[in-house]
């Protein structure tokens, strides 16, 4: 359910390290099945320049319309333009083909401050 | 309610049948190519259906039974206040001197449509404890947009449009509120709320500041609870040299008991369609008039109805700073006659009785239904309460399947998943206009239901069993709208 290769934030959001300077965001296996089914993703612009806790994209769903915060500071470097049309692959795939974007980062510190899978299967479990 | 689909009416009917039999035309005919323009012709007919007078009749009268409305059942609608809209109001409305009377009219010849306009204004200022009020804006979003242009416009005309770029609302807002905000050019900024279901005072006073233009807020909030710190929330709010807007949307709750103008808000939107009983909900427009102080008045969309110094009305255009129209004419004009027959058919006191039916009712479902489903915030309620689905959701029940299976039993499902600050959450609002026999009756309903959830979890899931039609495609049609009809 929580890939241990991957660092969440309490907002649901997960983060995964590529080369570089760069890290890929989604949004969790809980909150897509909480989300419901998705049915429209508005994909930031490339370049958008994020603080930690900015918006980064909106997720909404049959149920509610939801932000998605930008769990580190960065430049938006790539979008999953799929999303546009299949907005479903967050529902299917959330850590995989349901990526939604690709942050260039400059202070790689903060990966630290994020959660773990475990750390974060703790707190899923403690808010249930 | 009949249980079977009603078939569209394009699949009706049968070449050349009609509802119709004119007489034999004295006048010449003329063929219409010869008085219109190839170019502008259609080269076929258009496939309108071809039926007769009783089958159109029964077509409408039948999509009609498949309609839930408060005039049918029980209709629980959390924030939504789908109370009985009393038939006097309807024959108030069709009064000649309402309903035949035409916008452009010169302004003596429709003094009684003013007159009534004015009062209508007056008893809105009276019931919010505020100065002046403007009719014009559709619904309440509409009113909200409206209100805040009126703040913008204020701040302008201070020297401080520039600095004050946000608008703050809570984490448990109407979601129209960041919405409003965002369409008028400000800067959402959302302050959490404490554990008590209200404001959290410390991160309210984090938040304001020399930017803040505003802050939007429903008393009581969404999970009908009254914010008891709201006269600090406003002075926070003041001291920053912010303006406080109400969201009129739960004022169901407080007429006649808490006037948002002594709480310290500035500007207010009434939904005349929820409070003051006009039909909505697919039953007619709304309209979302709003309240400000004297320092907003000179803001106020225009015309604004006036009463002269020789007891006549008119419609003042003269107004420099005014934001302008927020719409064509003078706002929907028959909800407008609709709300001020029922403010005046149960005048001050009767409309103090409302709400204390209306939170009379809410705590006794409420406390009712405490023992059967989670109560995050266990506080006494105003007009509604908002219960959680925790309890089912871990019997593999969502709260999306306990609101369908409420159709079974006829009943209107509540609001659901909203305020988001509530997992699973069920927003019910009985409204004041129900008898002892209905409440008591849904409380059956939701304990059979709860009962079921532990015994039977599967016929709630499959909910609902007795509707023409069951579980629709929601995400389909979200995400492929198909929104018109073509022959095949």
């Amino acid at each position: 359910m929580y890939p241990v290769e991957l660092r969440y934030t309490k907002e649901h959001e997960w983060v995964k390290v590529e080369d570089g300077n760069k890290v890929r965001v989604g949004i969790t296996d809980f909150a897509q099945s909480e989300l419901g089914d998705v049915v429209f993703v508005e994909l930031p612009d490339l370049d958008l320049e994020v603080e930690t806790g900015d918006n980064l994209a909106v997720v909404e769903s049959v149920k509610a319309v939801s932000d998605i915060y930008a769990p580190i500071s960065g430049i938006v470097a790539e979008v999953n333009d799929k999303l546009s049309d299949s907005p479903e692959l967050v529902n299917q795939d959330p850590y995989g083909q349901g990526w939604i974007a690709i942050l260039e980062i400059q202070d790689a510190s903060q990966i630290g401050a994020l959660l773990t899978a475990e750390q974060y299967e703790a707190y899923i479990e403690e808010s249930k | 309610m009949i249980t079977r689909e009603v078939p569209l009416i394009f699949t009706a009917g049968a070449p050349g049948r009609t509802g119709y039999m004119p007489p034999a035309s004295d006048v010449q005919e003329e063929s219409v190519d010869t008085l219109i323009p190839a170019a502008y012709l259609r080269d076929e007919a258009p496939p309108l259906p071809e039926l007769s007078e009783l089958e159109v009749v029964r077509h409408f009268i039948n999509l009609s039974r498949l309609n839930h409305a408060v005039d049918v059942g029980f209709y629980p609608l959390g924030s939504c206040t789908m109370k009985y809209n009393p038939k006097v109001n309807e024959a108030a409305a069709a009064l000649p001197g309402f309903a035949r009377i035409h916008p452009y009219q010169p302004e003596e010849s429709v003094q009684g449509a003013l007159a009534m306009m004015w009062h209508l204004g007056r008893y809105l200022c009276e019931i919010s404890g505020l100065h002046a009020a403007s009719l014009q804006p559709a619904a309440g979003a509409q009113g909200e947009l409206a209100g805040l242009m009126v703040i913008k416009a204020y701040h302008e005309a201070q020297g401080a449009g520039q600095q004050r770029r946000e608008v703050i609302v809570p984490d448990s807002a109407h979601g129209t509120n960041p919405a409003s905000a965002a369409m008028c050019g400000y800067k959402v900024i959302t302050v959490p709320s404490d554990s008590q279901g209200g404001m959290d005072l410390e991160a309210l006073q984090a938040a304001v500041g020399p930017a803040t233009a505003g802050l939007m807020l429903t008393n009581p909030n969404t999970l009908g609870l009254f914010d008891a710190n709201i006269v600090e929330i406003a002075r926070i709010v003041h001291e920053a040299g912010g303006l406080l807007y109400y969201d009129g949307a739960n004022a169901n709750a407080i007429l006649g008991i808490s006037r948002p103008g002594e709480m310290g808000f500035d500007v207010v939107h009434f939904n005349l369609h929820k409070t003051f009983s006009t039909p909505h909900g697919g039953g007619g427009p709304g309209a979302g008039p709003i309240v400000v102080c004297k320092e907003l008045e000179p803001f106020l969309p225009v015309p604004v109805v006036v009463k002269k110094a020789d007891d006549t009305y008119a419609l003042d255009y003269d107004r420099p700073q005014s934001v302008g129209r927020v719409r064509s004419f003078y706002g929907n004009f028959g909800v407008l006659v609709r709300a001020y027959t029922y403010i005046r058919r149960l005048g001050p006191d009767g409309l103090k009785q409302v709400s204390e039916t209306a939170v009379l009712h809410a705590n006794y479902l409420l406390s009712k239904l405490k023992p059967y489903f989670d109560l995050p915030y266990d506080r006494v309620c105003m007009h509604e309460f908002v219960l959680s689905g925790k309890r089912q959701k871990a019997k593999g029940v969502r709260t999306l399947d306990i609101a369908k299976r409420m159709l079974d039993f006829g009943i209107h499902a509540p609001t659901v998943y909203f305020p988001l600050i509530v997992d699973e959450a069920l927003m019910i609002e009985p409204t004041e206009t129900e008898t002892l026999e209905t409440l008591d009756a849904f409380v059956e309903v939701m304990t059979t239901i709860a009962r079921e959830v532990e015994e039977n979890p599967e016929v709630v899931k499959e909910a609902p069993h007795h509707t023409p039609v069951g579980r629709l495609d929601e995400t389909r049609a979200a995400r492929q709208p198909n929104l018109r009809w073509r022959p095949s």
